[in-house]
């Protein structure tokens, strides 16, 4: 699985309150309206403008706070094709993997690679090339890539149980 | 190698008789927690295309996070729930009068120690303090195991912090994980167990110790604990709790890291806007003027909590341009509240008195800010926009440096009241 897309960077610490407000989080449950709002309290112009395939890149901690899946829903159906991050909180990283958004944990490309710039993943191979250089990342666990492949936690277990009732 | 409290229950949860650090395992859990957003997992769950769930005695669902219903929107989802509850025979099911859910679930007898729990709320490692393991996971994930019964889960390395001392007047829980997560940063414990232990951690309460577990959560933690002791049986037994397995860490489990925290110089903390981790002592941001004091939640918002706060009021009056909201964390710390004479203080000392729910803390309702405004709150979280207006700002502290700032109406070091 490889992907290429333009980036949107931000700092460390992104918390689920600045990407999705926890005042909509009962109130707001269609997906394209969930992505209306996406990052509303940290960019104002994201929601607008995302484009499917772009990147989001940010720093430590992306993420922290509520467990909200909507974190992760609103980037999802926004279009974004993965997170790179130096690193991610827990929750936010299962609700990722469980919509299908893929994540890579990379610190090192996270401080060489700048706003608008294109880059490319290489999910399997472990590789992120940015301004001509390549940076090596660890993997997804094979079981979590396999939840990502699905297209998310839902998918999955429809497999699991199609498999099992057999 | 010895295998840690965590590896152990999930060990068990998963059907082996060990598990390595960093694997990932399917478990299936004892208890899996939902609350107001039960109808959203209802709808993931009915599109998995299961008709009934895996085990409904397996499922907790609280509401809480907006009760009574602020609107048509807010009332439908809980409809929608009592629907979903009474269609799959949920009978662990907690309606708009009980409470919050990280109080009406060890309340409930829901926690056990050596328990596996999960629930679709960051907060879910409040119970580690009864001695189980409890993660917070996200919303599909419930879904998935109201279909199969089944979660996977990383096992973790364990962080062990070790307590000494004993709290100065007016300090107290509050004011050590704060300072804990002041220290480590708001990822210093990101993907660890924390286990505590030490005297400082014997001699606390129960609600003390669900507090600081309560709180581990925004250090990054996966979970947070203590072992199960002569105290927290005590507790559990008086709720009629008295058949479970209890774990304990072997004692040649290996710690990813030790830290020992000696309480006894402790001063009053407050986490300053708009990050949990910018933990400052009282005394730097003192005189800070407030508008809002918000005594609750749940992470203190038990009997504990309302008396220290109360003592600091009894026989005054709040500062005139305070607002001060007392959210009791359950139903019956409500009305244990209520006979002792906590609330008629704190009402006589002009606080509101709410609901048990979760209130403003996230933003829904019943206390929202203005631009401009400032509220000192024993919530766990202050980010920005998080209770209102993004240009408010929130400080998280104690109980008692809450009252003590609503008394004067700037920050207030509790010790000088």
């Amino acid at each position: 699985m490889a992907i290429r897309g333009k980036v949107w960077k931000y700092g460390d610490d992104v918390n689920t309150d600045v990407i999705f407000p926890g005042k909509y989080t009962y109130t707001i449950t269609d997906r394209k309206e969930i992505a209306a709002h996406a990052l509303e309290d940290l960019d104002p112009r994201f929601a607008k403008e995302v484009q499917p395939g772009d990147i989001v890149v940010a720093g430590r901690n992306f993420g922290c706070g509520s467990s909200r899946e909507q974190a992760a829903t609103c980037l999802k159906e926004a279009g974004v094709a993965a997170v790179v991050a130096g690193s991610f909180a827990r929750i936010f990283f299962r609700n990722a993997i469980n919509e299908g958004l893929p994540l890579v944990e990379c610190p090192e490309a996270v401080a060489a690679i700048e706003a608008g710039q294109t880059i490319e993943v290489d999910f399997e191979g472990g590789k992120l090339a940015v301004g001509g250089k390549t940076y090596r990342f660890p993997g997804l666990p094979e079981s979590v890539m396999g939840i990502v492949r699905e297209g998310g936690l839902i998918p999955y277990v429809r497999k699991q149980i199609a498999e099992r009732d057999r | 190698m010895g295998q840690s409290f965590t590896q152990k229950i999930l060990a068990r949860g998963a059907g082996k008789s060990s598990v390595e650090i960093s694997e990932i395992v399917d478990v299936t859990p004892d208890v899996v927690m939902s609350h107001d957003n039960t109808a959203a997992i209802s709808a993931t769950f009915k599109r998995i295309g299961v008709n009934k769930l895996d085990d409904p005695k397996r499922h907790v669902i609280v509401l809480d996070h907006c009760v009574p219903a602020a609107s048509e929107k807010y009332a439908q989802n809980h409809k929608t729930i009592r629907e979903f509850v009474a269609e799959q025979g949920i009978e662990n099911f907690y309606d708009v009068q009980r409470g919050i859910c990280h109080q009406v679930l060890p309340e409930e007898g829901h926690v056990r120690p050596g328990a596996l729990i999960v629930g679709s709320d960051s907060h879910t490692t409040t119970y580690g303090a009864l001695g189980a393991f409890a993660a917070g996971i996200g919303r599909s994930e419930a879904a998935a195991i109201m279909a199969i019964g089944k979660i996977w889960l990383r096992v973790p390395e364990t962080m062990q912090v070790r307590v000494e001392g004993s709290f100065p007047m007016h300090v107290g829980a509050k004011d050590f994980i704060l300072k804990l997560i002041g220290d480590l940063g708001s990822d210093g414990g990101l993907y660890q167990a924390v286990e505590f232990v030490g005297p400082g951690i014997d001699s606390m309460s129960v609600d003390d110790r669900l507090t600081i577990c309560n709180m581990t959560a925004e250090m990054g933690a996966k979970n947070g604990y203590m072992l199960a002791d002569d105290k927290a049986l005590a507790w559990l037994a008086a709720r009629g709790v008295t058949e479970f397995d209890p774990v304990f860490s072997d004692p040649d489990t290996v710690y990813a890291r030790v830290l020992t925290y000696d309480v006894s110089d402790l001063s009053p903390q407050v986490a300053a806007p708009h990050t949990v981790d910018n933990v400052h002592a009282v005394a730097d941001v003192a005189g800070t003027p407030i508008q809002q004091a918000l005594l609750g939640t749940c992470t203190n918002g038990r009997l504990g909590d309302l008396q220290r706060a109360a003592a600091l009021l009894k026989g005054k009056k709040l500062h005139p341009a305070v607002r001060m909201l007392v959210f009791p964390a359950s139903v019956e710390v409500y009305r244990d509240a209520m006979r002792d004479g906590t609330l008629m203080t704190l009402s006589e000392a002009g606080a509101v008195i709410m609901n048990a729910g979760c209130g403003p803390c996230l933003g829904a309702h019943e206390g929202i800010l203005a631009p401009g405004e400032t509220c000192i709150s024993t919530a766990n979280r202050n980010f920005r926009g998080r209770m209102g207006s993004r240009e408010a700002e929130v400080y998280l502290g104690s109980p008692e440096t809450v009252a003590a700032s609503a008394l004067t109406g700037q920050i207030t070091d509790p010790r000088k009241i």
